[in-house]
């Protein structure tokens, strides 16, 4: 399928935004990716932030003007494979339902599906990481079964824990972090997403390929106490 | 060593940020005006990257137990050393014992205390910075809390004659010039993506009506209250990469100005950006002050940002000639 070329715009005095297209699609999130690495080396270019579509480049304006980056920038804007990319999957262990997973029923009596189905159906498929963003590790996956939809609590919860695995809406996803959220949860994993004092710090990185894999709560919580180590 | 006896409204720990983390999802954060915070750092001949203390309106109380050289700039939220008024924008000597107060905040929002030798704590993915709602750098993760103990690094500087007094160096800065706290605030706009389709008349107003900084307002960004604006067609935009100083528009028609803790994309409409050389100035507004957008091309907006940086490096120049010259003096 033929796209136009890119769009750049200034985010800014020192952020340019290229912008792909303007649908979730895996092939302009890879050029966005594949952007991004080949721009790895630029001097003066502090951040390269990819997203579903876009790739935002951050930059020190003593360094470049406007001008100058969008002509640096250009002569790889033509590069639509992103052949140099590493595909990495991986497998993430889910403990559903239960107390890890407390809405579990509710979204199956959503879907009019079994508990089973439903766990079934989300380890079934497989996601792609299109970027992170929203928290620090936050993971916006694509590849949700469509049947597994679910709209989000009418309240939200004051905590969820770090690992969580919701539904919200045609997304699903992973909290990082413990904090307030409205997601459907369905689950929790025993890894932990993000952590700043390690290398790296995400577990997930963009163009990741993933799979949610079950495993009981006895293995969970051996696995949390594990990870300490 | 340092010991808070009241923290203050929002007190931070704060230095240049967190770049080169962005793609993790990890808001590059760091101080709300950057150039007070680096001005502070220059004052006592600190290298740009030290950690200072961001304090929010209501200034902490701190007291000092061991004598340090200190500076404040930023807002002025009535600094005072043992009930005495203490002038900002100048490097001062504070005597083991000191206690550092303040008091009514009289204009802007945000002041810097640095000392000598910079806030020792641990650099988390290469910066001191707080991210608040991360929960992690700085303290912890978090404000100043009461009881808190905070230490500063080691100092090259030379003690006054007399170091079991406070001490005013009689040369001062009028750097505070270099940044007006002018009303109502006037920030310029770099147009972005969907600043076309505004209608004429909604980016007229962003010129000429004034927008009230709502009481929702923090590092992550400044919620602003004014006349509704509305995009003339209906923009379907997927979550992308925003900055500091980016004005979004979303579907309420009341405008968002993003913070230094702004998440590192967004989905909502973007009007465009505000210049660099005007962060300080969006770091300074404080809730119920007014703001007006004036569009500027990136070309001079580059242009006045390379003057800012050029002014600093110079400030940083001459303090630099500065300190050894008042080390001689008595």
């Amino acid at each position: 399928m033929s796209v136009g070329p890119p769009r750049l715009a200034p985010l800014g005095d020192s952020a340019l935004l290229i912008v792909f297209g303007d649908r979730i699609d895996p092939a302009l999130n890879r050029r966005a990716l594949a952007l991004a690495k080949a721009l790895a080396d630029l001097p003066g270019v502090t951040d390269r932030v990819p997203a579903y579509a876009s790739l935002a480049l951050h930059y020190d304006p003593c360094v470049w003007s406007h001008d100058g980056l969008v002509e640096a920038v250009t002569p790889y804007l033509a590069d639509e494979g992103g052949a140099a990319l590493e595909d990495r999957h991986l497998l993430i262990p889910v403990c559903y339902g239960g107390e890890h997973g407390p809405d579990l029923d509710a979204v199956a009596r959503h879907c009019g599906l079994a508990p089973d189905e439903v766990i079934a159906r989300h380890s079934g498929g497989e996601y792609l990481v299109y970027f992170l963003g929203f928290t620090p590790g936050f993971a916006y996956l694509g590849g949700l079964d469509p049947a597994l939809a679910t709209p989000r609590r009418g309240a939200p919860r004051s905590s969820v824990p770090a690992g969580a695995v919701g539904i919200a809406g045609e997304q699903t996803g992973i909290y990082p972090q413990a904090s307030p959220g409205g997601w459907r949860l369905i689950g929790r994993t025993p890894l932990r997403l993000f952590d700043p004092l390690r290398e790296p710090p995400c577990v997930l990185a963009p163009g990741d390929r993933l799979r949610f894999v079950p495993i009981g709560p006895d293995e969970f919580e051996s696995r949390m106490r594990g990870k300490d180590r | 060593m340092i010991r808070v006896e009241h923290p203050g409204l929002l007190s931070t720990l704060q230095d240049q940020g967190r770049p080169g983390c962005q793609h993790l999802g990890v808001t590059p954060g760091g101080a709300m005006d950057s150039y007070s915070a680096a001005v502070a750092n220059a004052l006592v001949g600190n290298p740009p990257a030290a950690a200072v203390l961001e304090m929010t309106l209501r200034g902490p109380r701190l007291s000092f137990e061991r004598g340090a050289w200190v500076s404040i700039t930023g807002a002025d939220l009535s600094a005072e050393l043992d009930g005495s008024p203490l002038p900002g924008w100048r490097p001062v000597w504070l005597p083991a014992g000191s206690r550092l107060g303040f008091g009514r905040p009289r204009l802007g929002c945000r002041a810097y205390l640095a000392v000598a030798g910079g806030f020792e704590v641990t650099a988390v993915l290469g910066s001191r910075s707080t991210d608040l709602r991360a929960g992690f750098g700085g303290l912890g993760g978090r404000p100043l809390g009461k009881g808190d103990i905070i230490e500063a690094g080691e100092s090259g500087l030379a003690l006054p004659d007399d170091p079991s007094r406070p001490y005013v160096p009689a040369w001062s800065a009028a750097w505070n010039r270099a940044l007006p706290l002018e009303c109502p605030a006037r920030l310029r706009l770099i147009p972005g993506p969907d600043w076309q389709a505004l209608p004429e008349e909604d980016r007229r107003a962003l010129g000429t009506d004034a927008f009230r900084v709502g009481q929702a307002s923090d590092r992550m960004g400044l919620r602003l209250e004014g006349p509704p604006l509305r995009l003339a067609s209906a923009a379907e935009r997927l979550s992308a990469g925003v900055t500091f100083g980016t004005l979004q528009l979303p579907p309420g028609g009341q405008l968002i100005l993003l913070g230094v803790d702004r998440q590192t994309t967004g989905g909502y409409p973007v009007l465009g950006t505000v210049a660099s050389v005007d962060h300080p100035r969006l770091a300074q507004l404080r809730p119920g002050e007014t703001v007006r957008f004036e569009p500027i091309p990136v070309e001079r907006a580059q242009t006045l940002y390379r003057i800012r940086a050029l002014q600093l490096r110079r400030l940083r120049a001459s303090l630099g000639l500065r300190w050894p010259l008042n080390n001689s003096s008595s």
